[in-house]
């Protein structure tokens, strides 16, 4: 079986298959809000690899960049979200997504 | 097929396995651990893509300090893994069925092109100075201004994690500064006038 050489497509292709799955991951766990928030990287993950194909296919640096910030965000974005998760097990004793209905939304 | 494209597709299976655990593990602690696994494999990945130096800090960020993040906290807090599965696989239709349709449309929209096979070869220059340095040339004086939002972003989210997590304990017996500082000499010291009194000394049965 002949693969032929690596396009850009074969990256892009694995980043989309990559965040199909974290989509339905979300819908899996959506009682468990730490695997909940473990998918939302995953989603960052694929997003970030295709930001770098296209950074090496294209022969542009602003690519890599951007990568480096969408990292930031998403390390800030975790912290907040585990300090919210620890203040809400202290106040609920429980991370079951369902029974979050304080606000009757 | 040469030693890149076979290298590609091996570090492609453990990523999308490890995915694939992460998101139907039973324990949480083996959801993290497969998280983990998924972000080195995609770190070998960006080896491959010769972005060295981001592969690298996503091992060191997200392996080494959000996911032993994810780990204490999943330590930390007592869940009851058993009561967040039920009805796990209620939904899996509909999940299935999102997921096969992103997977489509990505598919559809990745047909039409996308069939560069070769990167532009970058000049000599930039191949001598390394992607290390060509990131941070670009960081620094295209992107400075961002990159010290990024920075202000960091330091609200450390504030953020910081307050929202500390907790003051009801039973400890700390002093207030400003109460200290603000304390007069009135407030402790209280001077009365009085007449003085002279007690009797007692005669009944003192006389033995």
């Amino acid at each position: 079986m002949s693969l032929g050489p690596i396009t850009l497509g074969h990256f892009l292709s694995l980043g989309g298959l990559l965040f199909a799955l974290s989509v339905v991951g979300i819908f899996l766990n959506r009682r468990n809000l730490i695997v909940l928030l473990m998918a939302i990287e995953l989603m960052l993950l694929a997003v970030n690899l295709n930001f770098v194909a296209f950074s090496h296919y294209l022969g542009d640096m602003s690519g890599q960049v951007f990568v480096f910030f969408i990292l930031t965000v998403a390390a800030a974005e975790s912290a907040i979200g585990l300090a919210i998760l620890v203040v809400l097990f202290r106040n609920r004793s429980s991370i079951n997504v369902e029974e979050l209905d304080e606000l009757k939304g | 097929m040469n030693t890149t494209t076979a290298l590609f597709y091996v570090f492609s299976a453990v990523l999308l396995f490890a995915a694939l655990r992460v998101i139907t593990a039973r324990s949480t602690v083996h959801a993290a651990l497969f998280l983990v696994l998924a972000f080195f494999s995609a770190s070998c990945i960006w080896m491959l893509l010769k972005a060295e130096f981001l592969a690298i800090v996503l091992v060191l960020v997200y392996v080494g300090a959000v996911m032993v993040l994810f780990l204490f906290v999943v330590m930390m807090l007592d869940i009851n893994t058993d009561s967040l599965r039920v009805g796990f696989w209620k939904h899996f239709p509909v999940a299935g069925l999102v997921g096969a349709l992103i997977a489509l449309e990505m598919a559809l929209v990745l047909m039409g092109g996308f069939r560069l096979t070769e990167a532009p070869v970058a000049d000599a220059a930039a191949i001598k100075m390394g992607n290390t340095k060509l990131l941070g040339i670009e960081m620094y004086t295209k992107y400075l201004y961002p990159l010290q939002v990024a920075a202000v972003l960091l330091l609200v989210a450390i504030v953020a994690a910081i307050s929202l997590t500390l907790r003051q304990r009801k039973d400890s017996r700390h002093m207030d500064a400003s109460e200290q500082v603000r304390a007069r000499k009135a407030d402790r010291v209280r001077l009365v006038k009085m007449a003085p009194v002279v007690e009797l000394p007692s005669t009944k049965d003192g006389g033995a």
